[in-house]
């Protein structure tokens, strides 16, 4: 095998205040021409360090200090930076996370994209853009010579992730670097871009480095995939192999602790205990070992990489036995209590949200002069939920269902609309809501290094939230113990009432987050994207936390999220949001079955599905920007793949009844949905 | 402390700054009991005197001890514009604060005023001030207390922006915190690193303009030994006594060196990025 790119026992240090740290340690890793290599880990693993160094674009404090990087059998450790200037954009491209950043305000996107052919090809100036303009159509932009005249912040996030991905391919770059492209996309944004990045590299035939922390794109995308623990490649392998046969502890509970598409409702999701080791802390043997279920004796020694197969590598003692099946990983679910459907269909309504408006006017007084009229963040929202179930909210950002949480939690004053609590009026104004009404809603919030006051200690933040919601007034001693009782229910022992917020980890912040919430005893709880800031293994114990705690405390869930495999492992009901308005609205199964809307028909679609041999129906959506959202008729009008005509253009779509409490807000017919739905399936399923 | 310290030892330039600081303290403390002569002093025989061990910055044209003279001025030069800065630190964050947190017009309305009072060069505007009230001690305090009560409120009110949408402070709304806890116990702590670099360089600001304004001859009325008024009172017999000059703004130029070094230096500890200066 003639590999493109060969790192041979990589290690990357950082300088900081306290020396040298070690980053990454003793990397192999090897691409082919033609092969999409995934590279896989959780923030601080070390996989982004990676990346650059293999196109040696490290950070003026970081060194490589072993190992040699082989491009095209060329060792580029040694090679001086004006070397290293001529390789980069010619023979090895980025395409960076944050786009907006990487794209220069200043200058339109085709004089951006030309410039790479310029300086690296030659071109001339009118050559360079011809081909400038050639690339943006390659990258699927239906107005390519419209797009180059335009500058970064005219585009959306999706197009300029294009446009990069565009100004990459330019100079016909042997190597792509492709550093969390998707991250900060929308699921059916990303769902396109992968697309397109699987056709371009086979194409092109360029060698392709995928780093992301979401396993279902490389399931999807990628043919090899290396997974990186606390700076070490725990295995490296096929990416069938990989996904259908793990035998590293850590890939094995890693997978199984991934929310599926499939439902599994009455399921707790396998955890790994603990946290990633910061880089200063890692252990001298096995860095995975003190967080592995199978850890034994040996493991305080450090595990050579050991080739298991064809290209296939394990850092692990016992993957023999893995191997064999002589040691199983115990990542069995445990079962929950279960919440049958029927109590769910006729259970009373925690929650009533009736026809909720929210307009948001533009920046003050200039805005004001200048007649700009707001944009309809919330429009006529409709939201029930019932007792002891869960509500899962769903949509893409910009969809206002951040908003419509917030009017309900009293964080916005809606313009029209009325909610109940518990069948009893509630103010939409925080202000007016006595404590009796305060202690029974209670929100967890999405980012969770700021939902907890950094001067103050998690034991007095509990505190204070528990004597604010008390019913009676409480003495210290009560409090204290009510404190670790709360602690406790998030499966944190007492200690954690000393520390402060920056002394814990993001899982850790977000627990606490959860007790403060449950200080009193809430009704509802509003978690607000409670797990989109985690890491994957840290991700499925908060999931399952909120799970336990439902049904221990009986309370229930308005949960949003973007992510529907969490979605559909929390929720009972699903409303899926789109522009402004409630699109679909049902049971989960009813939702992730047929009929569908459309536009939910695209979501789930989109969903990249961590199991290689399961390839979804593709439905892929064009992008629309923000300020082009249709007035009149249906919103999702120019990106629906199922529009029948000028009605969907001009006329409101119906709210129609699908049977069961299952709603769809589209012009076409129940039955005509679930026809055409359904015929789909089977074509895919058969082809 | 001990922490304090050793990050000190770590940012030299910072402990610089902090000795030369302490140093000016002690002058304004210490100053007059240490100094050999009154302010006032007219030493008989002995104008026009070079820097000598009798004297150390040499004397005036009028005989009077240049040395002692700076001793003395240190207590006004320090003083007046700290009381300054806790003035306007005082006003401005808790303006700040309050426009910050409520937002909407009240918000828009104080900040135009507070953009179109800082449009205004502050020794201009101070000039206007103090010529209608009359100069005095007090009145450079007021003066320069309301020219930088809006520059404080401004960098506390941009903190408040980036603290008020933060999930603690949403938090503290959901349990129905009243806004006098939310402003003083939950925003309060963060804004605090950002007011002690801008209260440290508003002391520096604060004592080049209080110099000026002696300059100007709006300071302290004669014969107290003000820095900036020695410096003016030099100039006209630079040519004979140059020490007279150079050892007010030297000290003038050291303290606010030293100012400035430990502003800096508690930027970088407390590690906040000014975004307005």
């Amino acid at each position: 095998m003639t590999w493109l790119i060969e790192a041979r026992g990589v290690s990357i240090d950082y300088r900081t205040d306290a020396g040298w740290i070690n980053a990454v340690r003793d990397i192999d890793l090897t691409i082919a021409p033609g092969e999409i290599h995934g590279l896989v880990g959780e923030s601080g693993s070390g996989k982004s360090t990676l990346a650059l160094a293999l196109m040696r674009y490290l950070a003026p404090n970081a060194r490589i200090s072993a190992g040699r990087i082989l491009f095209d059998g060329d060792d580029l450790v040694p090679k001086p930076a004006e070397a290293m200037r001529k390789l980069w954009g010619k023979q090895i491209a980025l395409v960076p996370q944050d786009s907006l950043a990487a794209l220069n305000p200043s200058h339109r996107i085709g004089d951006q994209i030309a410039e790479i052919a310029r300086v690296h090809d030659g071109l001339s100036p009118s050559a360079a853009h011809k081909l400038a303009v050639e690339m943006l159509r390659r990258v699927h932009f239906n107005d390519p010579e419209g797009a180059a005249r335009r500058y970064p912040h005219q585009l959306s996030g999706g197009m300029q992730q294009r446009a990069m991905i565009a100004m990459a391919l330019i100079a016909r770059p042997r190597l792509l670097i492709l550093d969390e492209p998707t991250t900060s996309l929308d699921v059916t944004t990303e769902a396109a871009i992968i697309d397109l990045i699987h056709d371009l590299i086979h194409e092109t035939q360029a060698a392709a480095l995928f780093v992301t922390h979401n396993l279902g794109l490389v399931a999807q995308l990628c043919d090899r995939v290396t997974v990186l623990y606390a700076g070490e490649v725990m295995a490296s392998g096929g990416v069938s192999a990989m996904f259908t046969r793990p035998l590293h502890p850590y890939t094995i509970s890693l997978l199984a602790s991934l929310p599926r598409p499939i439902r599994g409702t009455e399921t707790r999701l396998s955890t790994i205990e603990g946290v990633a080791p910061a880089p200063t802390q890692r252990p001298a043997g096995c860095v995975f070992a003190p967080r592995c279920p199978a850890a034994v004796s040996i493991c305080d020694q450090k595990p050579p990489i050991e080739t298991v197969g064809e290209g296939h590598l394990i850092r692990c003692h016992r993957w023999r036995e893995i191997e064999t099946g002589a040691l199983i990983i115990e990542t069995a679910p445990t079962a929950l209590e279960p919440n049958t459907l029927d109590d769910v269909l006729l259970a009373p309504y925690t929650l009533k949200a009736i026809h909720l408006h929210k307009t948001f006017r533009r920046g003050g007084i200039r805005a004001w002069l200048m007649g700009k009229r707001g944009t309809k963040a919330v429009d006529d929202v409709s939201l029930s939920v019932r007792s002891r179930s869960t509500l899962g909210l769903v949509g893409e950002s910009g969809s206002g269902k951040t908003t419509a949480a917030r009017l309900i939690a009293g964080l916005e004053t809606p313009d029209e609309g009325t909610l109940e609590l518990l069948e009893m009026p509630l103010s939409s104004n925080l202000r007016a809501r006595p404590v009796e009404t305060l202690r029974r809603l209670q929100m967890v919030f999405q980012n969770p290094n700021d939902s907890l006051n950094p001067y103050r200690s998690v034991g007095a933040a509990l505190a204070r939230s528990i004597r604010r919601l008390s019913e009676t007034k409480l003495s210290s001693v009560e409090v204290e113990r009510r404190v670790k009782a709360l602690l406790a229910a998030v499966r944190l022992s007492s200690d954690y009432a000393k520390c402060y917020p920056t002394e814990l980890s993001g899982g850790e912040k977000q627990r606490v987050a959860i007790a403060r919430a449950f200080a009193a005893d809430p009704a509802l709880v509003i978690a607000d994207e409670p797990t989109s800031a985690l890491d994957a293994s840290v991700q499925s114990a908060v999931l399952n936390l909120l799970k336990d705690l439902r049904v221990q405390r009986g309370v229930s869930y308005l949960f949003i999220s973007h992510d529907l495999n969490a979605v559909s492992y929390l929720a009972d009901w699903i409303a899926v949001m789109y522009r402004g308005q409630i699109v679909e609205e049902g049971t989960v199964d009813d939702v992730y079955g047929f009929p569908s809307h459309p536009y939910t028909e695209a979501l789930i679609s989109a969903i990249p599905n961590p199991d290689p041999t399961i390839r979804t129906r593709r439905i892929r959506l064009n992008e629309e920007p923000d300020d082009q959202i249709p007035t009149v008729g249906c919103r999702f009008h120019r990106r629906c793949p199922r529009k029948i005509g000028a009605l969907c253009e001009t006329d409101a779509p119906p709210w129609r009844d699908a049977g069961g409490q299952h709603f769809i807000r589209c012009h076409i017919p129940i039955e005509e949905l679930r026809a055409v739905q359904s015929e789909n399936t089977l074509m895919t399923e058969s082809g | 402390m001990g922490r304090l310290i050793s990050t000190l030892t770590r940012q030299p330039l910072t402990l610089i700054g902090a000795i030369i600081v302490g140093i000016f303290i002690l002058m304004a403390v210490f100053g007059p009991m240490v100094a050999p002569y009154r302010y006032d002093t007219l030493i008989r025989g002995a104008a026009r005197q070079p820097p000598s061990s009798a004297h150390l910055f040499g004397t005036d044209r009028l005989g009077r001890d240049v040395f002692s003279r700076v001793l003395w001025g240190a207590r006004e030069i320090v003083g007046l514009p700290a009381l300054t800065t806790a003035l306007s630190v005082f006003f401005g964050s808790a303006l700040g604060l309050f426009i910050g947190y409520r937002g909407g017009w009240i918000d828009e309305v104080v900040s135009r005023i507070m953009d179109s009072l800082l449009a205004i060069p502050a020794l201009i505007l101070a000039l206007v001030m103090l010529a209608t009230i009359g100069a005095s001690q007090i009145g450079i305090v007021i003066v320069i207390a309301i020219l930088y009560t809006p520059i404080v409120a401004r960098v506390v009110r941009s903190v408040v922006l980036s603290l008020r949408s933060m999930g603690y402070i949403e938090a503290a709304k959901l349990r129905g915190e009243s806004d006098f806890y939310i402003l003083f116990r939950e925003l309060l702590p963060g804004v605090l690193p950002a007011l002690v670099v801008e209260g440290a360089l508003r002391f520096s600001y604060a004592i080049f303009l209080t110099a000026s304004l002696g300059f100007l001859g709006l300071g302290v009325q004669p014969p107290s030994p003000d820095w900036g008024r020695m410096v003016n009172e030099a100039r006209d017999s630079y040519t004979q006594t140059p020490w007279a000059l150079w050892a007010p703004a030297g000290a003038i130029a050291l303290l606010i060196i030293g100012v400035n070094l430990l502003s800096d230096g508690l930027r970088r500890i407390l590690r906040y990025e000014s975004s307005l200066v």
